[in-house]
């Protein structure tokens, strides 16, 4: 500590109204050589800046470097053995078949929607709720306990919420429904919701910070309720952030992996009930792909399946990204 | 204080690096990959011969057969398990890596049918078993087999099978519904050999099959008849050893090349009384009857 005290300390300020700072080190230096502008601070200072150019194009190298993995991978698939009808519209994924392998994904791909769909319509009212209440009526502790509470939720790894799938789930749907067997879509969805709740709580939960409290002034200068106030005015100022937030409680649906295979029964099966078993995208990838010989079209197929989810998970982020600066112009 | 804790770390962290040098300078690493049904074994084996020869020691991983085969294509294991022989394409695949994959049998595994212990079955053909598992089978509900399942609602059969890479898959497929039909869609597909069982423990309605060694007091396991007109054979040692149960499968290791060195020696060992009495404890059949003392 003290040693950086002393060179700051070294290094002359400014006179009020001389010229800049670079000129004036350059000129300090041709009159006294003690004084070089390019000291160990301008070094260290150097150093990071480079550094954090480094870390900061970093991102962008690995997503373009992953971007062109999984392309290269996928598309001696998609080009050679793929029939694009096939691969969309049947349900068929018999991807080792002897006779005649087949690749079609459209099970997975109803299974998967259908359990986000179901996921957000369980998950997005509690979270909204929620997030009513952290933003609009808790303060003090209450806020923060609920706050921590809620991160902490989002803390739980994706395997502990597929053993809670399995060892507590299953049994009672098993019971309250009668049905003779608990994984399915209804198991996945409860665990995906309370799994996406956190994010969707805070998400919601900035878009009511980010309604301006003069709305809110005015509201109640005009004589309403507070329900009338979150109702009329804060809501549909919010109403843009809300749905980005849900977009990317999709997103997180369809991304989720090891959850989902241990809680949807792992069935290739377009569901029809809510106990329907079914098969998640991600969870054939992670099932197959260890033990699939390299460059196979099995092999093949999987990176397709990536680069469609990889579309997916795209597109819905950037929707959620278009909504959320349509918020800010307006 | 901060720069005294950190010193002692680095300290143990390289005494421990130094005594991990030494120790792998010392021995011969064996590199064991493959087969869920064998791991147990493999593991059993390594750790039984780690005691007759320390300075050899085997590096046992499991990832099913298709992992193993494809490490060994690689050539990145010394041994693959396998609990299917390797095919032909494969066998092509590893010769133009440079590498002659050489087959050694290791072992027999019977594939028990698992039911609900309430479950009345007596016995199944192996033709009911492809009506069940097959695609386009008949049967699809209990009352299809004449039977009626206390706890199982709405009749229908739970079919379980395991991802279509494990080798148990492939085995299944290839005794049962022949090597040219596919699989029923729709079945719940199981990531292990001990998955099934449990799934099955806690379902009426499921039927699953899986290795004779992930038998467990909770399930039952019917016996299984070659046709209409055989008897059903029990699944247990002592039909799996003398073949007469219809779904046994021979367990495999596989070499690059002909055997050498160590390798040669802990395949021996593995082949020998010693070796095939350890397969027969973990619940599987050796080659060969062999006397092994009871543990």
């Amino acid at each position: 500590m003290d040693a950086t005290l002393h060179d700051g300390g070294r290094t002359p300020s400014p006179p009020d109204n001389g010229p800049p700072l670079r000129e004036y080190r350059g000129k300090q230096a041709i009159a006294s050589m003690s004084i070089d502008a390019r000291d160990k601070n301008w070094y260290i200072d150097k150093g990071f800046e480079i550094l954090m150019f480094f870390c900061g194009i970093s991102a962008i190298v690995f997503v373009v470097g992953i971007f062109l993995f999984v392309f290269k991978e996928g598309m001696g698939f998609i080009l050679h053995d793929m029939n694009m009808g096939e691969f969309f519209l049947s349900p068929k994924w018999r991807p080792t078949s002897l006779n005649n392998p087949t690749y079609g994904i459209l099970a997975m791909v109803a299974g998967t929607a259908a359990v986000t769909i179901l996921a957000m319509a369980i998950c997005l009212p509690f979270s909204i709720g929620a997030a009513i209440y952290i933003a609009e009526f808790a303060t003090g502790k209450t806020r923060e306990t609920l706050k921590i509470l809620i991160e902490f939720l989002a803390a739980i790894p994706s395997v502990v919420w597929g053993f809670i799938a399995l060892s507590i789930m299953n049994p009672f749907i098993i019971e309250t429904f009668d049905v003779p067997m608990g994984l399915g879509v209804l198991n996945s969805a409860l665990i995906l919701a309370l799994m996406a709740a956190p994010i969707v709580t805070s998400l919601a939960e900035d878009a009511f910070k980010a309604v301006p409290d003069t709305y809110r002034e005015a509201a109640e200068a005009l004589g309403a309720t507070r329900w009338q106030t979150i109702y009329k005015v804060v809501l549909p100022a919010a109403k843009n952030g809300l749905l980005s937030a849900g977009l990317l409680g999709v997103g997180r649906g369809f991304g989720e992996t090891m959850a989902i295979l241990m809680a949807s029964g792992h069935s290739i099966n377009i569901p029809t009930s809510v106990f329907d078993s079914f098969r998640a995208l991600t969870a054939t990838i992670a099932a197959e792909l260890g033990e699939t010989a390299v460059g196979s079209p099995h092999f093949q197929s999987l990176f397709a399946i990536g680069i469609f989810l990889f579309f997916i998970t795209f597109l819905i982020n950037m929707t959620a990204d278009f909504i959320v600066r349509g918020v800010h112009k307006g | 204080m901060k720069f005294k804790a950190m010193s002692v770390a680095t300290t143990l962290a390289m005494g421990a690096f130094v005594l991990v040098a030494s120790q792998a300078e010392a021995r011969t690493m064996i590199q064991n990959k493959g087969s869920d049904t064998l791991v147990n074994v493999a593991q059993a084996w390594a750790e039984a011969y780690q005691k007759i020869k320390p300075d050899v020691a085997v590096a046992v991983t499991g990832g099913g057969s298709g992992t193993g085969i494809a490490a060994m294509i690689n050539g990145t294991v010394d041994l693959a398990n396998s609990s299917r022989a390797m095919k032909d394409k494969e066998i092509n695949e590893a010769k133009k890596n440079g590498i002659n994959p050489i087959e050694h049998l290791v072992g027999y595994d019977a594939l028990a049918i698992f039911v609900h212990k309430d479950n009345p079955m007596k016995s199944i053909t192996v033709k009911q078993l492809a009506d069940i598992y097959g695609d386009d089978g008949p049967v699809t509900k209990w009352s299809d087999m004449g039977l009626k399942v206390p706890g199982c609602k709405g009749d229908k059969i739970i079919v379980v099978s395991r991802q279509n890479n494990s080798g148990t898959y492939v085995y299944f497929q290839e005794a049962v519904l022949g090597e040219k039909r596919d699989f029923r869609l729709g079945t719940k597909d199981m990531h292990g050999s001990k998955d099934v069982v449990d799934l099955v423990e806690k379902t009426p309605c499921a039927i699953g099959y899986s290795g004779l060694a992930y038998d467990s007091p909770h399930v039952k396991k019917p016996p299984v008849a070659k046709d209409d007109k055989s008897t059903p054979v029990e699944a247990n040692m002592d039909n799996a050893v003398s073949r007469v149960y219809p779904i046994a499968r021979p367990l495999f290791m596989y070499t690059k090349g002909e055997p050498a060195g160590d390798v040669k020696t802990y395949l021996d060992w593995i082949k020998s009384d010693e070796g095939q009495c350890i397969i027969m404890d973990k619940g599987y059949a050796p080659v060969r009857p062999v006397k092994c003392a009871k543990k």
